[in-house]
């Protein structure tokens, strides 16, 4: 018994790895609570484009020399609204242009690492899978700001959120300002996606976004009860990977999406595959 | 005294003033044809109007122009008076729900809906809601399914989930855009029994159909619309063979007998009588 109090304990001694299992418990929170509504509303694509978007702000950034989080915010933000009004206005399938677009970018943000790579020897790469150990104390302040906004927003606008986008043209007709309420949930998605990239990685986001979610629209009947749910699963698959990591010398943001994943999959044969299939599916519309 | 006499006129005009005034309406959707041409008629209040025309006729939207969420190419939309504008007066029940039926919500999140509108933002609904919302639903004989998801609903209940948000808004005016269209018999008798008791107690609604058959026989005005309004008056009036060939572009026999009218389409023969 003490044995195993004395695994769980040992790594927290060392400050930055306690600043790291915090960081990745808040991360696997804030991505469940917005990839709640993520999953809802088909973002996953999305979601997945802001990351990759969001590397490239960071390797901007990095290369003129000023902070990653403006650079990685920035460009999530643009790219969030840039999503919203495209697909408020022109009302075309989107998915191909977005595809076109962000991996283009992308492409850019790769090319642009391996110029700042020969120039500055510093490892980008840490952000493409994610270096949870690389947290510092100001990134952990960033982490909990944005889970506080993000939270916050999503509890304070609980009713306006969910009519607008259960169903939009009617909330749009009773006078709620849905295509402010619409660009809003892309934007808190943007800011999920920016302080996630450093605990996770650009390609895990989605998973994180989207599997502990999934999980939970399994099992909970209504919104408050999944969004609940959602949260101690990707706080859970944080916690538990962050362990795995440690222990097993394995990266991080794979260790906690493979946790992730596990749980999908634990939840979804306890439930029969009620639709889990279908669930998590749904989230790539 | 002074605001004692604007609020007498207020209420002169309340009762007197049409609910819905439409004035050489011309809209349509950008760079394109005008889907409505020089539209013009006007509702009073405690009207139960159906709004008749085949599929593609501008039906919804003309419900889009009165709601305010397409603006008045020419012309003007007058509702209450004023301007069409988005606002909770108005309860509107779309013809394809474009909602996610997997959506976690239940029978009773659907209809609380219907008061969001009416709190501010941020306000959580509170017991008067939430008792609104009940009374709502037992008004459509939906209180003992209050806590079923809405994806175990069948078509019927669906469709009443939705009148029952209507009514939890307390609105003045239902714009609903084929309440009766794939839906059971049953449905649709409840929809028009609903709606003339609420126009009864001075609500006014409109219903879009394309089909003008089982339901005709149960409006105050009828207005016939291709694109153009067709003919606008009391079903009497306006169902002539005449007015309903324009409109819907195919042959129709009209059979009367008493104060009842078969409809025949003569092309395919389908009868379908009330």
């Amino acid at each position: 018994m003490n044995g195993a109090v004395e695994l769980l304990i040992e790594p927290l001694r060392y400050g930055f790895l306690l600043r790291a299992l915090v960081a990745a418990v808040l991360v696997g929170a804030i991505c469940a609570m917005v990839g709640s509504y993520v999953v809802l509303k088909g973002l996953a694509f999305i979601g997945d484009a802001l990351a990759h978007v969001a590397f490239t702000g960071i390797v901007v950034a990095f290369l003129a020399g000023f902070s990653f989080y403006i650079g990685a915010l920035a460009a999530a933000i643009a790219a969030g609204l840039g999503i919203g009004w495209v697909t408020r206005r022109v009302g075309l399938s989107t998915d191909t242009a977005i595809g076109i677009v962000f991996s283009g970018v992308f492409a850019l943000g790769v090319v642009l690492m391996a110029i700042g790579i020969r120039t500055y020897t510093v490892d980008l790469f840490s952000y493409v899978f994610g270096d949870i150990l690389a947290v510092r104390a100001r990134d952990l302040w960033a982490i909990a700001l944005a889970g506080l906004l993000v939270v916050g927003t999503i509890v304070a606008l609980y009713k306006e959120l969910l009519f607008a986008h259960f169903d939009p043209v009617v909330a749009e007709a009773a006078g709620l300002p849905v295509g402010a309420l619409q660009l809003l949930l892309l934007l808190l998605l943007s800011v999920t996606v920016v302080v996630s990239v450093q605990a996770v990685g650009v390609v895990l986001v989605l998973a994180m976004l989207v599997t502990p979610a999934a999980t939970a629209a399994l099992v909970a009947r209504r919104l408050p009860a999944m969004m609940i749910l959602a949260v101690l699963f990707g706080a859970l698959a944080a916690l538990v990977g962050f362990y795995l990591s440690y222990y097993a010398s394995v990266p991080s943001g794979g260790a906690i999406v493979l946790v992730a994943t596990v749980l999908f999959v634990l939840v979804a044969a306890l439930v029969r595959g009620r639709g889990a299939w279908r669930r998590l599916m749904a989230a790539y519309r | 005294m002074g605001s004692g006499v604007v609020a007498v006129e207020r209420a002169a005009r309340a009762t007197t003033m049409p609910v819905i005034q439409v004035e050489g309406l011309t809209t349509g959707y950008r760079r394109g044809e005008p889907v409505l041409r020089n539209v013009r008629f006007a509702v009073e209040r405690g009207a139960l109007v159906g709004v008749l025309g085949p599929n593609g006729s501008g039906k919804s939207t003309l419900f889009r122009a009165l709601l305010g969420l397409l603006p008045p190419w020419e012309g003007r939309v007058l509702v209450e008076g004023q301007p069409a504008r988005p606002n909770p007066d108005i309860a509107y029940i779309p013809q394809r729900e474009t909602i996610d039926w997997d959506f976690p919500v239940t029978v009773f999140d659907v209809a609380l809906m219907g008061r969001y509108p009416r709190l501010g933002l941020f306000r959580r609904p509170g017991k008067a809601d939430r008792e609104l919302a009940l009374w709502a639903l037992e008004q459509v004989g939906l209180v003992d399914q209050r806590d079923r998801l809405i994806a175990e609903l069948s078509g019927g209940q669906r469709q009443r989930v939705f009148l029952a948000r209507a009514l939890a808004q307390e609105p003045e005016l239902f714009l609903l855009d084929e309440p009766v269209s794939g839906v059971d018999a049953p449905t649709q008798h409840f929809v028009f029994e609903l709606l003339e008791r609420l126009c009864r107690q001075g609500k006014t609604a409109l219903v879009a159909t394309h089909d003008l058959s089982c339901v005709a026989q149960r409006f105050d005005r009828v207005l016939l619309l291709n694109r153009e309004v067709i003919a606008y008056g009391p079903p009497q009036e306006v169902f002539t063979e005449a007015l309903l060939h324009r409109t819907f572009q195919s042959h129709l026999l009209l059979l009367r007998y008493g104060d009842r009218v078969i409809v025949v389409e003569g092309e395919d023969g389908d009868e379908r009588s009330c």
